[in-house]
C-alpha cells in the first residue's frame, strides 16, 4: 500500500481480462428496471447483441435491448434517421411506456446530438401516442458500466420528474447495482417501516420473472412512471454508494425540489446496514421493527459463533467500486483481512471510502487499486497469498490457477446458478454472505484435511 | 395494436411449399427490431479466436473485448493464449488524438509478455471512425517483433457477421504459404470451419487418423499459426460451416490449386457422407482407404444406433424449431432430427444466403417456417404457432424457449458439449431427450393450463 510499491508496478498500456464492462450495459440494466421500459442503444448492432448475451447469461431471462443498428452510411452521415426509425419500430413491436436511449462509443464519436434528435422526433411524430423518451450519454471510453447505471438513473430522475409532486409519506431509494433479491428485500423492509418506497430502478421482477402462460414483450414489474414523477414529493432519498459521481439522481432531487438526500454506503455488513436502518427511521419517523432487531441480533450472534473459522483469513476483493467498499466493510467486521481491493473503474475515491468504512475494525488497510484488470490483480495476488477470492465469476480462472476458493458475489455470475437471487443487503444479507463465506472456509479445511472430521 | 412482425421484415420470412422461395437476406439488421445478430467484429472474432498460440488484441473500447472473453468452448491441446481477453481499452484522449501510439505500445508489451507466434489486431467501430492506420502499425510491429502482426479489418458497422468472416479469412491468408511443406503426406487435408468446441476436432481427427489421412491444419479450432502457414501443402481442404471459412478455401484454390469439399460433422448421414467423400477423393492414391472408412463407420454405427432407437421411442413426433448462426449447420440438424423421429417446423439463421435458404426449403416439410435474421418476438411467435417441443439455439435464444415452457438445446459457438461425430450425435440425442422428456414442463403454466383445460372438458363430457 505504500507509495513505493505503487511506483514499482509497471503501468501497462493494454488491458488483459478487464474487471469492468462498458457504459451502455449499465444504462441498459437500469432502464430494464422501469415499468414498461425498453432499453435502446444508439449505435451499431453488435454492441446491443453482445450486451444482451452477457446479461442473459447472468439473469437467465429474456433481455430485449433494441439498437439503431447503424451501418456504414449512417456512421458517416449521422445516425439520427436510424434512431428515429428504430424508436418507431420499437413502438410498433413493444408498445413501451418508456424508451431508454443510451449512446455507444460509435455515436459519441461521430458526435450525434441525441437530445436534438429526440426533440425532432417529438415534433415529427407528435400526433402519435409517444412513449417517454429518456436519453443518457454513455461513451464507453469514458467510464464503466457503473457510470452507465448511475447516468441512466440520473437521466430518468431529471427527465421524468420535472414538477414538484404533492408531499407524501414516501421514500426514494436509489439502490445502486444490486441483485433482484436485494431489491425485493428493500421492498419488504420499507413495507415493515410502513412507508411507501420508490426504488429506482427496480429489477426485482423485470430481470427475475416468474414462469408465465405466454412470452411477454416487456416483463411486468419495474418502477412505475408515476412513482418516478412523484419522487419530488418524497420525505427523502436514500442513495447507496460511497463512490458515486458528484451529481446523481439523489442530488438532482435535492437541488430541484429540496428532497433531502441521504448518501450512505451499500448496506452490506452490520455497520453499513445500521446506517441504512437509521436513515429509514429518520425518514419514516418509525423505530426499527422488531423483526429487524432480531435479524440484527442473529447476525451478531453468528459473527460470534463463526469468528474463529474466518479469523485472519486473507481475501482479495474485486468488482464494482461500491460493492467492493461494502464487502470490505463487512469482511473487516468479521476479522477477514482484505489484502487487495480492486476495481476496474478509475478516480472513484475507493481508498478513502474503504478507509472510512473499515475505520476502527479493520486489522489492516488493504492495498486499494483502481483501474485494475485481472492481470494486475494476478501479479499482486501471487505475493499476497490470499485464502479467498471474493467477486464475480470472472475471477474463476485465477482462483483455479491459485487453487483458492472463489466466493461468487455481484455481477456477472456466469458459472453458477442463481446470481440474481444472491442477497447482499441488510442484516439478513450479511448473514447469508457470512454463512457462505464461513462454509467456504470450512469446506476448504475439510477437503484439505486427510482426517475427514464430521464435526467442525 | 402492436405488431410482432414488422412490415419491413416480412420479406425475410418464408414457409416451405407456399410459392417460390425468394427470401431477402444478407441485409443490414433493421433498426429497433432487436436482432439476434452481432457485428462484423463478432464474425472475425469467432473465426480467428481459436488459434491458440496467437495474440488476439481488440483495438477499441473495453466492451467489445470483454463480451468476447472466452465465451466459446474452443479447446486447445497446448497453448491457451486465445482464452485471454486483450484490449487497448481506448480512453477519451485516444479517441481525440488517435489510438495508433497506444496500439503500438500495447502490442509491444503484450508480445514481449506472451511470446505469441503471431498477433491478430481487430479493429472495432470506433477505430474505423477515428481512422487509425492499422495496416501501418501492424507492418511496423511485424518488423520490430519478428512475428506476423496481422490487421483484421472488422469494424462492426461495416456489414454483418458474414463480412467479418471474410476479414478473418483475408488475415489468415497472409499466413498461408509461409512455412515449409516438404514433409506433408500426399493423403492430407486441412479441417476448415471447425472450432473444436468441447474438443470436437479431436473426434474428427481420430476418424481421419483411422482412415490414414494426415491433418495438416485445424482452421481454426485447436489452431496453430505454424499449421496455417503450411496448410497450402495439404491435398484437400474440407470446409465446414458455409460462411466462416469458405472464402479462405476459395483463396487457396485460386493461389495454390487446392481443391475443397464441403462437409459437415453433425448428424449420422452428413458425418458418414463426409468421411466417404474424403475416402473417395483419395482412393487413387490409397486404395485401402475406402475399406477402412467403411469399417470405421460401421463400427461407430453399431454402438450408436441401438441407443438412438431407444430415445426415438420417446421423441417420435415431437416438434423442433431452430435458430442458428450459419444455415449450413441447419441442413445437418434437419436430417439429424429425422433420425430421432422428430419434425423440424421452424428454421432460421443469422447469416444464410439465398442458396442456403433454397436448399433448406428443399429438405424441410411443407409449412416449415424459414426465417432470416430473426428477433425474440418473431421467434416466440413461431414457437407458439407451431407448438414446438424443443428449440435449438444459443444463449440469447435459451430464455425465449424457457419462458414459453419449451425444451432447449444449445447448439451455438458457446456450447460446451461435443455434438459432432457419431459420439456427438449421441450426446446431441441425449441432450434433446433429457430436455424434452423432463418432468418440469408439467408445471409450466402454458402446458399445465392446457392439461387442466383438457381435463375439465373431459369431465364435462
Ligand atoms: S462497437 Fe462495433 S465492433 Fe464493437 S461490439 Fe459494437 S458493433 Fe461490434
Ligand atoms: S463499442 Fe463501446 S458500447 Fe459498443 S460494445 Fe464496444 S465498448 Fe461497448
Amino acid at each position: 500500500m505504500s507509495s513505493a510499491t505503487k511506483a514499482e508496478r509497471p503501468n501497462y498500456v493494454s488491458t488483459t481480462n478487464a474487471c469492468k464492462l462498458c457504459t451502455p450495459l449499465g444504462a441498459s440494466l437500469a432502464f430494464r428496471g422501469v415499468e414498461g421500459a425498453i432499453p435502446f442503444l444508439h449505435g451499431s448492432q453488435g454492441c446491443a447483441t453482445y450486451m444482451r448475451r452477457y446479461v442473459i447469461s447472468h439473469f437467465r431471462e429474456p433481455v430485449d435491448i433494441a439498437s439503431s443498428a447503424l451501418g456504414e452510411k449512417n456512421a458517416i452521415y449521422g445516425g439520427g434517421p436510424n434512431l428515429k426509425k428504430g424508436i418507431l419500430n420499437v413502438m410498433k413491436k413493444y408498445e413501451p411506456k418508456l424508451v431508454g436511449i443510451a449512446t455507444t462509443c460509435l455515436t459519441e464519436t461521430i458526435g450525434d446530438d441525441v437530445p436534438m434528435n429526440i426533440r425532432e422526433f417529438r415534433d415529427e411524430f407528435g400526433d402519435l401516442d409517444l412513449p417517454e423518451l429518456v436519453e443518457v450519454s454513455t461513451p464507453s471510453y469514458n467510464g464503466t458500466h457503473v457510470d452507465g447505471w448511475h447516468g441512466a438513473v440520473r437521466s430518468m430522475v431529471e427527465q421524468l420528474c420535472t414538477a414538484k409532486a404533492a408531499d407524501a409519506h414516501r421514500v426514494n431509494i436509489l439502490p445502486n447495482m444490486v441483485s433482484c433479491e436485494d431489491v425485493r428485500h428493500l421492498q419488504d423492509i420499507c413495507r415493515d417501516f410502513s412507508i411507501a418506497a420508490t426504488i429506482l430502478p427496480d429489477i426485482s421482477e423485470t430481470l427475475d420473472g416468474p414462469a408465465l402462460e405466454d412470452y411477454v414483450k416487456i416483463p411486468s414489474g419495474g418502477t412505475p412512471l408515476e412513482d418516478i414523477q412523484a419522487m419530488s414529493g418524497s420525505r427523502g432519498t436514500i442513495e447507496f454508494g460511497r463512490c458515486l459521481p458528484k451529481q446523481t439522481g439523489g442530488t438532482s432531487l435535492e437541488k430541484a425540489f429540496g428532497v433531502k438526500n441521504h448518501r450512505i454506503g451499500l448496506p452490506i455488513g452490520l455497520r453499513e446496514s445500521d446506517r441504512f436502518f437509521e436513515a429509514l427511521e429518520q425518514i419514516s419517523g418509525k423505530d426499527m421493527p422488531r423483526r429487524y432487531e432480531l435479524e440484527r441480533g442473529r447476525l451478531i450472534d453468528a459473527y460470534v459463533d463463526g469468528h474463529k473459522y474466518v479469523a485472519g483469513k486473507r481475501a482479495v476483493v474485486y468488482g464494482e467500486e461500491d460493492l467492493v467498499v461494502g464487502l470490505t466493510a463487512f469482511l473487516a467486521e468479521i476479522g477477514v483481512d482484505v489484502v487487495l481491493a480492486g476495481t476496474g473503474a478509475r478516480k472513484k475515491g475507493l481508498e478513502n471510502a474503504i478507509a472510512h468504512v473499515t475505520d476502527g475494525v479493520a486489522r489492516m488497510a488493504p492495498d486499494v487499486r483502481e483501474g485494475v484488470d485481472f492481470n494486475d490483480i494476478a501479479e499482486e495476488a501471487e505475493t499476497l497469498k490470499p485464502d479467498l477470492l471474493i467477486g464475480h465469476s470472472k475471477g474463476y480462472k485465477y482462483a483455479k490457477a491459485w487453487s483458492v476458493p472463489l466466493v461468487r458475489i455481484g455481477f456477472p455470475i456466469h458459472d453458477r446458478f442463481g446470481g440474481q437471487r444472491i442477497l447482499h443487503l441488510g442484516y439478513k444479507g450479511a448473514l447469508s454472505l457470512y454463512d457462505t463465506i464461513v462454509n467456504t472456509v470450512i469446506e476448504r479445511k475439510q477437503s484439505d484435511s486427510p482426517v475427514g472430521y464430521g464435526y467442525i | 395494436m402492436s405488431t410482432t412482425i414488422l412490415e419491413e421484415r416480412k420479406a425475410q420470412i418464408h414457409r416451405t411449399g407456399e410459392g417460390a422461395i425468394d427470401i431477402a437476406c444478407n441485409r443490414e439488421s433493421l433498426a429497433g427490431a432487436v436482432s439476434q445478430r452481432a457485428c462484423v467484429f463478432c464474425g472475425s472474432r469467432v473465426v480467428l479466436y481459436p488459434i491458440a498460440d496467437a495474440l488476439h488484441l481488440v483495438h477499441g473500447p473495453i466492451g467489445c473485448a470483454v463480451y468476447t472473453w472466452d465465451i466459446r468452448g474452443a479447446l486447445s491441446s497446448g497453448p491457451e493464449l486465445h482464452r485471454l481477453s486483450f484490449s487497448t481499452d481506448l480512453q477519451e484522449t485516444d479517441v481525440i488524438f488517435g489510438g495508433e501510439k497506444k496500439l503500438e505500445a500495447a502490442l509491444d508489451e503484450l508480445i514481449d509478455r506472451h511470446n505469441p507466434k503471431a498477433a491478430f489486431v481487430y479493429s472495432t467501430c470506433i477505430v474505423g471512425i477515428i481512422g487509425d492506420d492499422l495496416e501501418a502499425v501492424c507492418r511496423k510491429m511485424t518488423e520490430k517483433k519478428g512475428i506476423p502482426v496481422l490487421p483484421v479489418q472488422s469494424e462492426g458497422f461495416k456489414g454483418s457477421k458474414r463480412a467479418g468472416y471474410l476479414a478473418a479469412c483475408k488475415a489468415m491468408f497472409r499466413l498461408v504459404g509461409t512455412e515449409d511443406v516438404a514433409d506433408v503426406s500426399p493423403v492430407s487435408v486441412n479441417i476448415l470451419g471447425d472450432f473444436n468446441l468441447a474438443g470436437e476436432i479431436w473426434i474428427v481427427r481420430e476418424y481421419f487418423r483411422k482412415m490414414g489421412v494426415e491433418v495438416v491444419a485445424n482452421i481454426t479450432g485447436d489452431g496453430r499459426v505454424r499449421d496455417v502457414g503450411r496448410s497450402h501443402g495439404a491435398a484437400l481442404n474440407l470446409v465446414q460451416c458455409s460462411g466462416a471459412t469458405l472464402d479462405l478455401a476459395k483463396m487457396m484454390q485460386e493461389k495454390y490449386g487446392t481443391p475443397y469439399l464441403r462437409v459437415s460433422y453433425l448428424g449420422i448421414e452428413d458425418m458418414a457422407d463426409s468421411l466417404y467423400q474424403v475416402a473417395d477423393f483419395f482412393k487413387d492414391k490409397d486404395p485401402g482407404i475406402v475399406g477402412r472408412t467403411e469399417k470405421l463407420v460401421r463400427d461407430e454405427l453399431q454402438t450408436l444406433m441401438p441407443e438412438l432407437a431407444r430415445m426415438r421411442k420417446d421423441l417420435e413426433g415431437k416438434k423442433v424449431a431452430m435458430y442458428v448462426g450459419g444455415s449450413f449447420k441447419a441442413f445437418s440438424l434437419v436430417k439429424a432430427f429425422r433420425h430421432l423421429g422428430m419434425q423440424v417446423v421452424m428454421v432460421g439463421s443469422q447469416t444464410g444466403t439465398k442458396e442456403d435458404y433454397a436448399e433448406l426449403e428443399q429438405i424441410t416439410d411443407p409449412g416449415t417456417v424459414i426465417i432470416d435474421d430473426a428477433n425474440p418476438l418473431e421467434l416466440s411467435h413461431f414457437i407458439k404457432e407451431k407448438d414446438v417441443d424443443v428449440f435449438v439455439g444459443g444463449v440469447k435464444e435459451r430464455p425465449i424457449a424457457f419462458k414459453l415452457g419449451v425444451g432447449f438445446c444449445d447448439h451455438n459457438h458457446e456450447r460446451k458439449e461435443a455434438l459432432e461425430g457419431f459420439v456427438g450425435m449421441l450426446n446431441f440425442a441425449r441432450e434433446i431427450h433429457s430436455s424434452v422428456m423432463s418432468p418440469v414442463w408439467n408445471f409450466v403454466p402454458r402446458r399445465a393450463n392446457r392439461v387442466a383445460e383438457a381435463e375439465k372438458e373431459a369431465a364435462n363430457e
